[in-house]
């Protein structure tokens, strides 16, 4: 079955071409994938996440605002009734904030420079 | 006995395309089109620099990109800066403020200040300069989506200050085109944010001679991923839609062209990188001269600042970035900027750290004091290397630019999300190349070490003063005639409505204290908002 991936830009950041890029890997790598653009609240977000029923999402942020960021993204996706789905956060996440990030329910974080393998193989093993 | 010849060595071919050769002679600068397009500089077609003496007479500008949080922490790190020997400013806007939101905005929460100075009203454009002389310092200001609105806040801030605004010089860098293909702070459609750019130019054409109203950035569209040789041409492309725009207003060409400048990228071969400023120099002089009908020199000239390279940058082994931005000083030097900022070794984690930013503002200094770059004008001139690559550049350019007029030119190509599909893909192959390690980057794909993620000491962040803009604000709406602001933001709209220039109605407004946020919405009231295609 083709997975698909709801790839998203949260907050006013908008440098894409990480975000960009992710995708085109994923797409070589057989996923079928969906990019919102730039300046997505987390509302619509979850609502764009909802609507293309995706197994997972993953969101870049390159702003240093991922903490409050991610924190309302969960908010949002836990409303949709998605906490079912795989929760990703890439982009400048320091190492000292990982572990939070992780804590708010994004199984997955892959900081810049993360090999597309790596994000494509999590994604296979933690999605059905 | 053997002699070795050019088939036994590797082949090596630049990112531009070019094959180079390992030994360049006479005969390769006649091949690649001859000797004519080199000149001297300070006279057309510029090629070996935009002035006779060069750095001889004054060296090139030191304007490190900073600010962050409020008027009263940026105006601090400027003095700090100032004081520390840098000799121009360039500042940095936080995100909301970029694209025209204020500090209580919804959209705006968490950002605040963050990657950049925050400014809702005049009152805070007031406090960022207090105490810093504008004749004396130049000051570029980074702003695109809502440029309007902040270049009218630091007239009105001048103004205010005494200075004679058609003395006044300084930059706004207020690209949008550029915005849509890499940095993202677009706000309005394409069609209506170009026309504001040419209501800032001719604006300042009128009012502020001096002022160089636009600053057309190759950069960002080299750091979203493309070429050498394509930076230079979607620049150039980009310049020649605003010089459209503005002469289809009526203007004539030398009314405002020579106080057009650019913004360029660093990072890559240092051959390559210098012929494509040589390059792109000597085609906008022929563009200008030939194309338009310049005829004062002025006109012809692309100023530059040359610098940045955050994409040759790593997150491993952060410390190779402060060699990287040495040589990236050099190869700017050796180009003939005008001015030049470097990224701080720390980039790829956070913005500057004080200790940082003096160390890039330090590596200029060491240039500029040290080696005795500024002693000769382009040095590199008449190698037969140089001007052979350069001739090649401007032609791989010319091709660049084909490419896109087969596109059906620069704007359709961004408004139709064209030139962001092939700059992505580019960025895509890139990405690829380094991880294949076809390219070569130290640290990253090769000199790799095994070792915990380095601990870099991070810029930090204060939510209380996030909190202190959004009191201020709060404050300020109290306080301030409401119904002079609503007359003000009628008239921005009505003018934005009716299709006329709009700064002098912007300028009333902010006058009044309408913050960022009232005034752009008033825009976005008559010229909607953007839509952003996504393509792969």
């Amino acid at each position: 079955m083709t997975r698909r991936v709801l790839i998203g830009k949260l907050g006013l950041d908008g440098h894409d071409v990480g975000a960009k890029t992710v995708c085109r890997a994923l797409m070589e790598r057989g996923f079928e994938v969906v990019y919102t653009g730039l300046r997505r609240s987390p509302e619509e977000i979850a609502g764009a996440a909802l609507q293309e029923d995706v197994h997972a999402i993953g969101v870049s942020i390159l702003s240093g605002a991922h903490l409050p960021l991610l924190e309302r993204l969960a908010g949002a996706l836990r409303q949709a009734g998605l906490d079912d789905r795989l929760w990703l956060a890439g982009g400048v996440i320091p190492r000292a904030d990982r572990e939070a990030v992780r804590r708010l329910g994004f199984r997955g974080v892959f900081p810049a420079g993360a090999s597309f393998d790596a994000i494509a193989d999590f994604i296979r093993e933690h999605t059905p | 006995m053997s002699r070795s010849t050019r088939d036994d060595v590797r082949a090596v071919r630049l990112e531009s395309g070019i094959e180079l050769q390992p030994v360049y002679g006479p005969e390769d600068v006649q091949a690649s089109g001859g000797w004519e397009g080199i000149g001297r500089p300070g006279e057309f077609p510029f090629t070996r620099g935009i002035h006779p003496l060069m750095y001889r007479k004054r060296p090139f500008t030191m304007r490190q990109y900073s600010g962050f949080g409020t008027a009263r922490e940026t105006n601090e790190r400027f003095k700090w800066l100032i004081a520390n020997g840098q000799t121009g400013l360039n500042v940095a806007f936080d995100l909301p403020t970029q694209i025209g939101l204020d500090s209580d905005d919804p959209m705006a929460e968490a950002e605040v200040g963050r990657v950049g100075l925050v400014v809702d009203s005049l009152l805070d454009m007031e406090e960022a300069f207090e105490g810093i002389d504008l004749d004396d310092i130049t000051v570029s200001l980074t702003v695109n989506g809502s440029a309007v609105v902040l270049m009218a806040m630091y007239f009105a801030v001048a103004r205010r200050r005494g200075y004679d605004l058609s003395a006044l010089r300084g930059t706004a860098q207020n690209d949008i085109l550029k915005e849509y293909v890499g940095r993202g702070t677009w706000v309005f459609p394409v069609e209506p944010s170009v026309k504001l750019v040419g209501d800032t130019v001719e604006f300042c054409a009128k009012h502020l001679p001096k002022y160089s109203p636009v600053s057309v950035c190759g950069y960002h569209i080299r750091e979203s991923g493309a070429l050498p040789h394509e930076e230079m041409a979607y620049a150039v492309l980009i310049a020649r839609a605003y010089v459209d725009h503005v002469l289809a207003r009526g203007l004539e060409v030398d009314a405002f062209a020579s106080r057009l400048s650019f913004n360029f990228d660093i990072y890559g071969g240092l051959l390559e990188q210098v012929a494509k400023f040589r390059a792109g120099r000597r085609l906008w002089a022929r563009i200008l001269k030939e194309d338009y009908g310049a005829r004062d020199p002025r006109s012809m000239v692309l100023r530059m600042i040359a610098g940045g390279g955050g994409g040759g940058l790593t997150v491993e082994q952060p410390e190779l970035n402060v060699v990287r931005a040495a040589y990236y000083a050099l190869a700017s030097a050796l180009a003939g900027t005008q001015t030049m900022a470097l990224c701080s070794f720390d980039e790829a984690y956070t913005i500057p750290t004080e200790p940082a930013a003096r160390l890039s503002l330090r590596t200029m200094q060491i240039l500029i004091e040290e080696t005795g770059i500024c002693d000769v004008v382009d040095p590199l001139g008449g190698s037969w290397a140089v001007e052979t690559l350069t001739n090649q550049m401007e032609e791989r350019i010319r091709a660049a630019m084909d490419e896109v007029a087969g596109w059906g030119g620069i704007v359709p190509a961004i408004s139709e999300g064209r030139l962001q599909a092939h700059v992505s893909r580019r960025a895509y192959e890139r990405e690829q190349a380094l991880r294949s390690g076809r390219l070569r980057r130290v640290g990253l794909n090769c000199y790799r070490m095994e070792e915990d993620e380095p601990h870099v000491e991070l810029h930090p962040y204060r939510p209380e003063e996030a909190e202190r803009a959004r009191r201020r604000l709060v404050r300020l709406r109290e306080e301030r005639s409401s119904s002079a602001v609503e007359r003000a933001l009628d008239g921005v709209r009505a003018a934005a409505g009716r299709g006329d220039n709009v700064m002098p109605a912007v300028l009333d407004a902010v006058g009044v204290y309408a913050t960022v946020g009232e005034t752009m919405a008033a825009l976005k009231a008559e010229l909607g908002t953007f839509r952003e295609p996504v393509r792969f």
